[in-house]
């Protein structure tokens, strides 16, 4: 990159450049006709002159030059008008030359703005272009949030110096120069004192300022490395934790803001000198004019009208001159933040951008075999990680390699994936370096996989489909008002020198997926996740999630039907007792009272959490019928039994995981309840000590807390105030409730609980795994499967995939390299977080469904079990950075060699 | 409902179970309201070799049969009788399910999870030695088999 920032600016925009600064020559006319005008004003119409007559006129926009050689030419030969006439003549003029300047201004900002935005846009997109260049072993030496606080902040006042870069200098020198010239006209010697002084300025103010400059880039790099370190903490936050160092932490943060601290205020002290000492210089030369220009006007050596002519012209000098030494103090600094940024990204080795063009086109098939020749991989420090390795893998075979911990095999998986570059020797591909191939070969004919996965903020479906996603191949079609926007968007992208690729068009590559459009992608996808054994992972997080009925038109009918089939597929199993179904006339044992009386989920506030208590509908309902007291009372029991059992156990005993209506700390309060209540009943219980009680009984099951609270007349009176609790409901409160209906959708529910729209029997051991597998049959003999998964699909990830857990984390990564059609398939140690049984299982599965369709791509498997390596054509044992061994499984274990010592530990 | 088994009644079982009957009443109480209260239909697993342990089941009604994979199909080693207690090796040792343990009868138990289990040993010396004695009582019984077995794999030969 371009080391000079003035060069870099020119360099880009040069047209605009010369343009802006035509347009301010150009506004320089109006703006000085408009300084002469008053003063024409006030001495012509205002005072009189020229109109000494009464009804004297004089001419008006006389528009005629005085050319050299061509003698007057007259454009306009102008009109006559009296004085009252003249007046609103020339104010008028006045007006319009206001409205001029004030356009010109408009323009040249705006212009001027547009320019440094355009190039701050272009600087930034060339940088993150560097960054997906840069080659493999760049990103072990820097920090993510450093290099965003690059590409974000320091870059940011660039834009702003563009437009400025050079029309300022331009103008304010020419300013300048205008304000000497005339200075020397009136006088030679006082002149030269002026320009001496600008002399002394121009030389000592920048000096100065070469402390600001070091402070300044001190600055930059203090508040980059913060970034660094915030970024730091937050991705290490588990560590922190994990080993009481946040104080370390605290430390480390509150010392480098102390630095910084101190570097700012450095700054600001000395900057408001060399303010200081500016003005002072500044004010220098009107003290000797006043001084050596007055001694020398009294001595009668100079005259006293000149003198004066030249303190009035010195006043146009200092303006312009301050003006342009802060332009230069701002380009000093721009220039130390652009070498600053430039530095860190000039690094050697990048990838040409030739081969990571955008490639529309697939490449076909990488039908040569991928060979490594005398390849040599080292480390940072210069270790050899792998020693001259010669080894070929053919189209259509499936090799696994084996070996120790620092055996080397993971480090040719790398190699092959373009992730380490050779010391010594190569990667090839037909007689081409793998390094030289276009990505867009390499990237879609190798699909690589280890147990490092990234994974993008977004849905499950935007990262599982994340490897098909090369080139915008289907365009969207743009009308109206966004096709002009699209345009505007493509040429704007032009002007910045931006790549105009459309990121709404559709980039997914469906044929690469065995499919051939969105429509039908959903099974090669759904067989691609039930090899990795993870469609029943995506079904729970569909069936847990929630979703608006009005989104999904026709699912949640379909899941209401479902109910039924549920019900029907349960009794044909002789399992309907597993769930325990709403009935709107009966009482639900397997759920809470609470749950019982509502007979519905509290959607609004009059009834949501401890809202419910205090709701005076609810009250006079359960205080009408009677069901306080009762509900009393059963609290009131819950209490005791709580008090019971969990009195003498300290706080953090795990028995208290199955306490569900209370928390550890609840016990001492009820204890104090149950001491101040006892033998007083209901009637003599404050509001207060009411609620807390009843509380107790909303969250009791039968079933689960055993207590034999509940009898068949107390179900019958529940399921009698939970009707008149509903047929009375006002309708100021009917949103405040969604009723369980046995024939519509639950928007406020799982689709879970909406399919069973019930209760899962607690006498069940593995009830909610019985009933998971039957609703998924289920859905896929009804149709509905594809529609379930498909939400569960549109699950957030969150920041790196952190909101599933490690092993879903590799099954999805392993998934999404399965979902693309490779020819080579490298998988290096995919699956370390999973027990052996499932590797085994997984494994197998990919080896088959890599071969579905009659395909027939290589397949290189570094394996953490080395018992698997049976499944495979060829076994490559490594030892310490070497291939030692080297055959199919059957002739390795009858060879007596290292093999057999990996198979045997 | 008409099974219907409330904590008291529980405890009233649990103090049957040898291996509870020194426990004071109480901590039997605490016990069965921290434990899941599960029933099996006749033949249907209560756990599979294999599996990871998470809990221990005492039974309260029913029978069970205890059975190990082989090359053959599944051996009945052991039957599991009613106030018994099964599974706890897989949750002391720390190992998959050494065994599948199959109901032959409709079946209630108690189903206690590891973590609760531990803490039990850890409050309950009494259940610890009983825990000890049910295992070593397993052991005399497995190596008595085993003896058996040898001499007559001996005498086949």
């Amino acid at each position: 990159m371009e080391k000079r920032l003035a060069r870099y600016i020119w360099t880009h925009t040069r047209g605009q450049q010369l343009w802006i600064l035509l347009v301010v020559a150009v506004s320089m006319i109006p703006y000085f006709l408009s300084f002469d005008l008053p003063k024409q004003i006030v001495n012509g119409p205002i005072q009189g002159q020229g109109f000494d007559q009464p009804g004297a006129t004089q001419t008006f926009m006389n528009i005629s030059f005085d050319l050299p050689w061509l003698g007057t030419v007259s454009l306009f030969d102008g009109v006559e008008l009296t004085r009252m006439q003249t007046l609103f003549g020339l104010s008028m003029v006045f007006l319009v030359l206001v409205i001029i300047n004030g356009l010109f201004k408009f323009y040249i900002n705006t212009y001027k703005g547009r320019l440094g935005e355009r190039l701050l846009r272009r600087i930034r997109f060339e940088l993150v272009d560097r960054i997906l260049r840069f080659p493999p072993s760049q990103f072990k030496r820097m920090k993510g949030a450093e290099v965003s606080s690059m590409v974000k902040d320091e870059v940011e006042p660039l834009g702003g110096f563009t437009g400025d870069a050079f029309v300022q200098p331009a103008l304010l020198g020419g300013q300048a120069l205008t304000a000497l010239f005339f200075i020397f006209m009136q006088n030679v010697w006082l002149g030269l004192i002026a320009a001496v002084m600008v002399g002394v300025q121009a030389v000592i103010i920048p000096r100065m300022r070469r402390r600001l400059l070091v402070l300044g880039r001190e600055r930059q790099i203090t508040a980059r490395e913060l970034a660094g370190r915030v970024s730091e903490i937050v991705d290490g936050i588990g560590t922190i934790h994990a080993y009481d160092t946040s104080n370390y932490e605290r430390a480390d943060i509150a010392s480098r803001l102390g630095r910084i601290f101190k570097i700012r205020y450095d700054l600001y002290q000395w900057k408001f000198l060399v303010k200081f000492i500016n003005n002072f210089l500044a004010q220098l030369t009107p003290f000797l004019f006043y001084c050596i220009g007055g001694y020398l006007a009294l001595q009668g050596r100079l005259d006293i009208g000149q003198l004066i002519a030249v303190i009035s012209a010195y006043k146009d000098l200092p303006g312009p001159l301050k003006d342009l030494i802060d332009w230069d103090q701002t380009r000093q600094d721009v220039q130390v933040k652009y070498v600053q940024v430039v530095e860190q990204f000039s690094v050697d080795r990048t990838i040409d951008p030739a081969i990571q063009a955008v490639a529309i086109k697939d490449a076909g098939a990488m039908k040569h075999p991928l060979a490594a020749v005398n390849l040599s991989l080292a480390d940072d420090s210069g270790a050899k990680l792998l020693e001259r390795v010669s080894v070929q893998i053919h189209p259509g075979e499936t090799v696994a390699i084996v070996g120790g911990a620092a055996g080397g095999g993971d480090m040719l998986a790398e190699a092959f994936a373009r992730l380490t570059w050779p010391e010594s020797g190569k990667i090839t591909a037909g007689g081409d370096d793998l390094l030289e191939l276009p990505e867009s070969v390499t990237g879609r004919g190798i699909s690589y996989v280890s147990a490092d996965a990234y994974f993008f903020y977004g849905s499950l479906r935007d990262n599982l489909l994340y490897g098909l996603k090369h080139a915008p191949l289907r365009d969207v079609s743009y009308e109206g008002s966004r096709a002009t926007h699209r345009k505007w968007e493509i040429n704007e992208a032009r002007l910045a020198g931006n790549p105009d690729y459309d990121v709404n068009s559709d980039w997914i590559d469906y044929q690469a997926a065995n499919a051939t459009n969105r429509d039908d992608l959903f099974t090669p996808v759904l067989s691609v996740l039930d090899t990795v054994q993870l469609s029943k992972d995506i079904l729970d997080l569909a069936l847990r999630s929630t979703i608006s009925p009005d989104d999904h038109p026709g699912l949640a009918e379909g899941l209401v039907e479902m109910r039924h089939a549920l019900r029907d597929e349960l009794e044909e199993a002789g399992l309907s007792s597993l769930v325990v179904s709403f009935e709107p006339g009966a009482y639900n044992t397997e759920a809470t009272v609470g749950e019982n009386l509502l007979f519905g989920t509290a959607t609004g506030p009059a009834l949501i959490g401890k809202a419910i208590g205090k709701n005076a509908y609810f009250r006079s309902v359960v205080g009408r019928t009677g069901l306080d007291r009762i509900l009393f009372d059963m609290g009131y029991s819950i209490a005791e039994n709580a008090v019971e059992l969990f009195a003498d156990l300290p706080p953090d005993h795990p028995f208290f995981q199955q306490l569900t209506f209370m928390t550890a700390d609840d016990i001492p309060d009820y204890q104090l309840l149950l001491q101040k209540l006892k033998g007083k009943g209901f009637e003599a219980a404050s509001e207060d000590d009411r609620g807390q009680i009843i509380r107790l009984s909303f969250r009791y099951i039968e079933p689960r807390h055993r207590f034999g609270l509940l009898t068949d007349e107390l179900m019958a009176k529940i399921v009698d105030v939970r009707r008149q609790f509903h047929d009375g409901l006002p309708d100021n409160m009917r949103g405040d409730i969604e009723r369980y209906d046995p024939e519509h959708y639950l928007a406020s529910a799982s689709l879970m609980d909406n399919i069973l729209f019930g209760r899962i029997s607690h006498k069940h051991s593995d009830g909610s795994k019985r009933i998971r597998s039957i609703v998924s049959s289920l859905l896929n003999s009804l149709g509905l499967l594809e529609r379930v998964i498909d939400i569960g699909l549109d699950f957030n990830l969150g920041a790196g995939g952190k909101r599933l857990t490690t092993v879903q984390r590799q099954k999805l990564n392993l998934a999404r390299a399965l979902v693309r059609r490779s020819d080579y398939y490298i998988f290096n140690r995919p699956l370390p977080g999973l027990d052996h049984r499932l590797q085994d299982e997984i494994v197998r599965d990919v080896l088959k469904l890599v071969r579905r369709d009659g395909r027939d791509p290589a397949v290189v498997w570094v394996l953490s079990n080395t018992a698997l390596s049976s499944l495979f054509d060829r076994v490559l044992v490594f030892d310490r950075g070497l291939l030692v061994e080297e055959g199919t499984h059957a002739a390795l274990v009858e060879n007596n060699g290292i093999f057999k010592e990996l198979v045997s530990s | 409902m008409g099974t219907d088994m409330l904590l008291k009644d529980e405890v009233q079982m649990l103090r049957r179970v040898p291996l509870f009957s020194n426990v004071e009443p109480g901590k039997l109480k605490l016990l069965a309201f921290t434990s899941d209260r599960v029933s099996y239909d006749p033949g249907e697993a209560i756990f599979h070799q294999g599996d990871t342990g998470d809990a221990a089941y005492v039974v309260l009604a029913g029978k069970a049969d205890i059975l190990v994979d082989s090359s053959t199909g599944p051996i009945k080693i052991a039957e599991v009788e009613t106030n018994s207690i099964v599974g706890e090796i897989a949750i002391l040792c720390d190992v998959s399910r050494t065994a599948t343990v199959q109901t032959t009868t409709a079946l209630e138990a108690l189903r206690i999870r590891k973590d609760h289990f531990l803490k039990l040993l850890t409050d309950f010396p009494e259940i610890t030695i009983e825990i000890m004695r049910v295992l070593a009582d397993r052991l005399s019984h497995t190596t008595s088999e085993l003896t058996e077995a040898r001499s007559r794999a001996r005498k086949a030969d």
